[in-house]
């Protein structure tokens, strides 16, 4: 990997923690301070929120001072696909029930892989969703809707 | 003897079928997914966590314990076998198993490394019990200010025993603690940091928070370079260590269970510390340093034992204190809060059934692995021939189905999602997400003891440096804080934990 003339990789985690904190900070402001004796709501959160601004300031000083490397790959096809499987099964697992939505966000992951094809990862999904509904659904009995309001006609 | 009828309580509780049972599911499960490389004992235990949550508190502790055993043996497993450490605890294990592996004998290295963590695990057994009550009667003497102090000390030393850069892991800690805080105050009700979003009033989902960190990120990082793995293909070799390999590692075994035993209980997670130390003692002293590096038994054993006895007593900071020492104690903490327990010293007075109970099936977990994994051995060399993205979309699904039955709360899915990228974001900038899950665990509790504390102290913050015992645990974290940060300390940290890269 190309060295670069200063660590990238730490000034990036110093800005985000700079972010964070003076969000929190701010958000912080908003809630009651309270007195010494009686801390209100948002006088720890405020002491952290400071602390963590500091902190992301001293790794961003250090990352001037020192070389660091380049980030490598990002896993644009797994952050395109994984990160919206969990997020398709809460928004569908109360409508269509447990036994389609399970499917197809075992698809949906699935897809994530470049080695995946289609077909092998239907055949996979069938294979997770009758095992899960095995074990969770009728094993461990789940309170879940095995096919749910959306699909009765 | 009061300790031979607790223990016998403990065994009373650990041995009933049903406890037996989630044990030995617990423990294979445990392995089954702590074989898969890349996966470490923390991200299997996020995974697994709510499955147990249905069972009763005994139990499901009982069988979080076996996922947690069952999961370190795993990792020792990849580790020796495809040189790929779940976890850097077992990073060291890797540099000389490996190595027998690669010479033939991978079924000796498995062999040896199961039979020192069952004599570790059997020595820290009798330890934990042994130590577990007088610290009880300690803490129980603990106000406010002392809780404040002393959890304190604990994030400040698990930032001094995780690897990586110091700042970035007190700014992961800082980011853990406010992320603990989003929900409701409990002093005055305010909604905080919620955005407005009324299912986030009970804060955020800790098992959503531990499988989008650990689980979640982990893939994604998994799947950037997709290659394939090499599995050694050849022969595990013989099972059963030689009469030579067994005088070797019967030294090594000992000192690493001492070590272990004693740096377990480190608030801080001592067991990583633990392997570390006993391999390069055991290279000090060994009469043939030249072999480490090239598969030496003492390598392997002394490590594993070191390992195993530090996971076992980094229980007792958990039960006397109610403090977690490492990120599974954390997970551990989750487990005991949303089953309705409240960590600390109360367990042992309160709930004497489960507190020995956990300690007798400690031993147990231990027990069944070696009888387990060494006939079983040949079917997780198998499994770690499953290609990964085939094991992933599974791993997806029951995260899932996991996360959402803590609660059938839909909004913990999308707190997921959100974690698995601020995971994999942090992970990309070289933040460890270890102190990040301790410090969320620790937030709520760190805030009620130190509000509790200025109330008592009549808001004059000194309470926490004049009261003896608070004033020495943070005394103590300004030292761990002080040596960390000295020149020499930190190059002598950087080359104990890359030594194994």
């Amino acid at each position: 990997m190309k060295p670069t003339s200063f660590d990238r990789t730490d000034a990036a985690a110093g800005i985000l923690f700079i972010v964070l904190g003076l969000i929190f900070g701010w958000m912080s402001l908003g809630l009651d301070l309270g007195s010494p004796r009686r801390l209100g709501p948002g006088a720890f959160p405020l002491i952290l929120a400071v602390v963590l601004t500091v902190l992301g300031l001293v790794i961003l000083a250090g990352s001037l001072k020192s070389e660091g490397e380049e980030l490598g790959a990002l896993a644009w096809r797994g952050l395109l696909f994984i990160l919206p499987a969990p997020v398709f099964f809460g928004l569908t697992v109360r409508g269509l029930g447990f036994v389609p939505s399970l499917f197809v966000t075992t698809v949906i992951a699935a897809m994530a892989s470049l080695r995946m094809k289609l077909p092998a990862a239907l055949a996979l999904a069938v294979v997770v969703t009758i095992f899960s509904t095995m074990v969770f659904s009728y094993g461990l009995g789940l309170p879940f809707r095995r096919f749910g309001p959306w699909l009765s006609f | 003897m009061d300790l031979f009828s607790n223990l016998a309580m403990g065994f009373a509780t650990a041995a009933t079928p049903e406890n037996l049972f989630f044990c030995l599911v617990g423990v294979i499960l445990g392995t089954l997914i702590g074989v898969l490389p890349g996966i470490g004992a923390t991200a299997t235990i996020a995974m697994l966590l709510p499955i147990t949550f249905q069972l009763e508190p005994v139990s499901s502790l009982i069988m979080l314990a076996g996922i947690y055993y069952g999961a370190q043996y795993g990792g020792s497993t990849t580790a020796i076998l495809i040189n790929m450490p779940g976890e850097s605890s077992s990073a060291v294990t890797a540099i000389d198993g490996y190595q027998m592996a690669r010479r033939g004998k991978a079924g000796t290295a498995l062999a040896i490394a199961a039979l020192g963590s069952f004599f570790a695990g059997t020595v820290a057994t009798v330890f934990v019990a042994l130590f577990a009550p007088p610290l009880t009667t300690i803490a129980l003497k603990f106000g406010a200010a002392e809780y404040s102090s002393l959890m304190v000390l604990g994030l400040v030393s698990s930032i001094a025993l995780a690897h990586g850069s110091v700042p970035k892991a007190l700014a992961m800690v800082t980011l853990g603690l406010l992320l603990g805080l989003v929900g409701t105050d409990i002093y005055t009700g305010t909604p905080r940091f919620t955005f407005g979003i009324a299912n986030y009033a009970d804060g955020l989902n800790f098992v959503a928070l531990a499988v989008g960190v650990f689980g979640i990120a982990e893939i994604l990082r998994n799947l950037e370079g997709e290659q394939d793995r090499t599995v050694l293909s050849t022969k595990l070799g013989a099972l059963w260590p030689s009469r030579t390999d067994l005088r070797a590692m019967v030294a090594p075994m000992l000192r690493g269970t001492g070590l272990g035993a004693a740096l377990g209980i480190l608030p801080g997670g001592g067991a990583i510390l633990a392997s570390f130390a006993s391999y390069t003692v055991e290279k000090r002293l060994s009469d043939r340093p030249e072999e480490f590096g090239q598969g030496s038994v003492a390598g392997v054993a002394g490590p594993e034992s070191a390992n195993n006895a530090g996971a076992q007593t980094s229980f007792i900071p958990l039960l006397t204190l109610g403090i977690p020492a490492n990120p599974v104690m954390a997970l551990m903490v989750g487990a005991m809060i949303i089953q309705g327990i409240v960590p600390g010293p109360n367990v042992a007075t309160e709930q004497p059934a489960l507190f020995w109970g956990i300690i007798a099936s400690m031993w147990i977990g231990n027990l069944m692995l070696v009888i387990l994994n060494l006939p079983l051995i040949g079917l997780w060399v198998r499994l770690l021939k499953v290609p990964y993205h085939v094991l992933f979309p599974i791993i997806m699904a029951f995260c899932s189905i996991g996360v959402y039955s803590v609660n059938s709360n839909v909004y913990d899915l999308f707190a997921v999602a959100g974690f698995g990228l601020l995971g994999y974001v942090l992970m990309k900038l070289k933040c460890e997400p270890a102190p990040l899950l301790l410090g969320f665990v620790l937030g709520p509790m760190l805030e009620e003891n130190l509000r509790r504390a200025m109330i008592l102290g009549r808001g004059d913050p000194t309470t926490f440096v004049t009261r003896p015992i608070s004033l020495t645990l943070l005394i103590l974290a300004a030292l761990v804080l002080v040596i960390v940060l000295i020149p020499q300390v930190r190059r002598k940290r950087a080359e104990v934990f890359t030594e194994s890269d």
